[in-house]
């Protein structure tokens, strides 16, 4: 998917938001399923055949922290089968903005987890795109959290000081895989408020802009290894963990564009396995 | 251009009808106002204990808002000058504020003066419509924010728990805010406000009773009730030294018994060190954030009653503050 039509996804997002905003005292009629026009609209008319044994998605059945859901989505292809996955699509089909993010995954990131607002009851899509070029797609169901958990930031304060501070951490060996196959996991951490744009200021009574990390980029060496390309639903301090296989390059470097133009960088040198 | 303006032509009649609609709204209004009134003088008193010489409290159920308990979770109470009184938290309902007001009016005459808000929390202010437009509405200087950010959210959200509770129940945001302290004279009865750093919320006060004595804490401090964290953990932690600071003979927290104060802030202390303890401790592991959510401060279940409801989210959200560390 272009940067175009995830821009018209989002903003498709919000108008639809700020119209059910706006309409309030007509409740929203929960059998009407978003899936079908959403996938459409997201995949350009594409099929999506039944990913189940090839793709998965794991979330917590009830989002606990509303601002931060885990998530994360896995190619689990047999053993034998020579495809890789080429992209990752998340899709939560109630939020204000649907289409969380396309991740395009390079050698061995078989594995993407990161965090995302939910906001209210849903299905949630996960959409892999194999090297044989067709999508195969798992879905799960998430129930809203209770209490007086929300979406937004905990601190509108924020770390203002810090927005676009870089993390980057390796691990050892990915958390419940074969240790035979040689993948490793590493984590990215973006100090950012990613606000969605969908919150009022207090005082000027006006949306307050989009602010959101919406490109991020990560190299081994000269090798793409993972590219982003966010929506709205990620949470504050975008925070990506992922597998990849190792290539022998002495260094990892990571960009970020957010939607004002602001571009951060990191490089760390490649700690070497345990 | 032309477009434009036909655009404004539409517009411009679409308001002509609109103001048709609006004159027969506010006819409506105003014959529900009446109904209002009226059943606002019908109101069942809320079961309130005076725990103080003027200070009264309606300790809230440990649970969650549901419409059967009308959303009445928080504690709320009231404080009664020699001239006026202070309305300390409204309750998660209009039909609470209004209980609370008409427990207020079943032990005094003086007029309703302000009504402060320690947080933005629904339990906290959902009952705000109660006591307006008269009393001046008080809270932190971040109130506003908070309230604008999540108000529609919260109305939203609590929708599916509380259901047609929630028809009469708008945000309403403090007219007068704080942004470190402020007093308020009732009239030989001083109340000391003083707005905290991020900690339960990003919008905690407390209201302490110079004259008496009690201190009104909010969800700064949580009794048997497992402290909920949407705020720092950090800023939790440093708050709660602080607060031992504070001068008070007893303390209302947000939720659970009134007590002794400062020991009562002992039990949210030990809470809330383990739980980033075992957070710093799974972050050093490399332990995902969705298993370490299952497994942080596990060890204090048997202290807390929710803690099913709220422990993995405060885990979830102290684990991703520590990470930064």
């Amino acid at each position: 998917m272009n940067r175009t039509r995830l821009q018209t996804v989002v903003m498709i997002g919000l108008a639809v938001a700020l119209a059910v905003g706006a309409a309030r005292s007509v409740p929203a009629a929960e059998a009407d399923d978003p899936w079908p026009d959403l996938a459409r609209d997201v995949f350009d008319g594409r099929p999506l055949a039944d990913g189940t044994g090839l793709t998965a998605i794991e979330m917590p059945a009830r989002a606990e922290d509303a601002a931060i859901v885990p998530v994360t989505l896995r190619a689990t292809l047999p053993a034998g089968d020579t495809r890789v996955p080429k992209a990752f699509t998340l899709v939560i089909d109630e939020n204000p903005a649907p289409v969380a993010a396309t991740f395009k995954v390079g050698p061995g990131v078989t594995m993407i987890s990161t965090r995302v607002r939910v906001n209210s009851y849903t299905n949630v899509h996960a959409v892999a795109e194999l090297s044989d070029g067709k999508l195969y797609m798992v879905q799960t169901y998430v129930k809203a959290s209770g209490g007086c958990s929300a979406p937004m930031a905990k601190n509108g304060d924020g770390d203002k000081a810090n927005i676009g501070q870089m993390r980057f951490r390796q691990f050892a060996r990915p958390t419940g895989a074969e240790p035979a196959n040689g993948l490793r996991e590493a984590q990215i951490m973006i100090r950012h408020p990613n606000n969605s744009g969908l919150q009022r200021d207090p005082v000027s009574l006006l949306y307050i802009p989009l602010y959101i990390v919406r490109d991020l980029r990560i190299w081994q060496g000269d090798q793409l290894l993972l590219e982003m390309d966010g929506g709205i639903s990620i949470s504050e301090d975008p925070n990506i963990r992922f597998s990849y296989m190792p290539n022998g390059a002495a260094s990892f470097r990571a960009e970020a564009i957010d939607t004002e133009g602001h571009v951060f960088k990191g490089e760390w040198p490649a700690e070497p396995a345990m | 251009m032309g477009s434009d303006r036909q655009r404004r032509r539409l517009v411009q009649s679409s308001y002509g009808r609109l103001a048709r609609v609006a004159v027969a709204i506010v006819i409506i209004a105003l014959v529900g106002t009446a109904t209002l009134t009226y059943s606002q003088d019908q109101a069942e008193p809320l079961r309130v204990v005076e725990v103080a010489d003027g200070d009264y409290v309606h300790f809230g159920a440990i649970a969650l808002m549901t419409a059967e308990n009308e959303g009445a979770i928080a504690n709320v109470g009231f404080v009664i000058g020699d001239d006026a009184v202070a309305v300390v938290d409204t309750g998660g309902s209009v039909r609470e504020g209004r209980q609370l007001l008409a427990a207020i009016r079943h032990v005094t005459h003086k007029p309703i003066k302000y009504v402060i808000n320690t947080h933005a929390h629904p339990d906290h202010v959902f009952g705000n419509a109660a006591f307006a437009p008269r009393a001046v509405f008080i809270g932190h200087v971040n109130l506003p924010r908070a309230l604008a950010q999540r108000g529609p959210y919260y109305l939203d959200a609590f929708r599916r728990s509380m259901g047609g509770l929630l028809d009469e129940v708008k945000v309403v945001p403090p007219t007068l805010t704080v942004e470190s302290e402020m007093r308020l004279d009732l009239g030989h009865r001083s109340l000391a406000l003083k707005a905290w750093r991020a900690a339960h919320s990003d919008s905690d006060l407390t209201v302490l009773d110079e004259t008496s004595g009690t201190l009104f804490a909010g969800d700064l401090v949580f009794l048997q009730h497992v402290p909920v964290l949407d705020g720092s953990i950090r800023g939790w932690l440093k708050t709660i030294d602080d607060l031992k600071a504070i001068g008070a003979k007893r303390v209302i927290p947000g939720h659970g018994p009134m007590a002794e104060w400062p020991a009562a802030l002992a039990p949210e202390q030990g809470y809330l060190e383990h739980l980033a303890s075992d957070c710093r401790d799974l972050i050093k592991r490399g332990v995902p954030l969705a298993a370490a959510a299952q497994t942080a401060g596990l060890s204090e279940k048997s202290l807390w009653q929710l803690f099913d409801d709220y422990n993995a989210r405060n885990a979830t959200a102290a684990y991703s503050e520590l990470e930064w560390e």
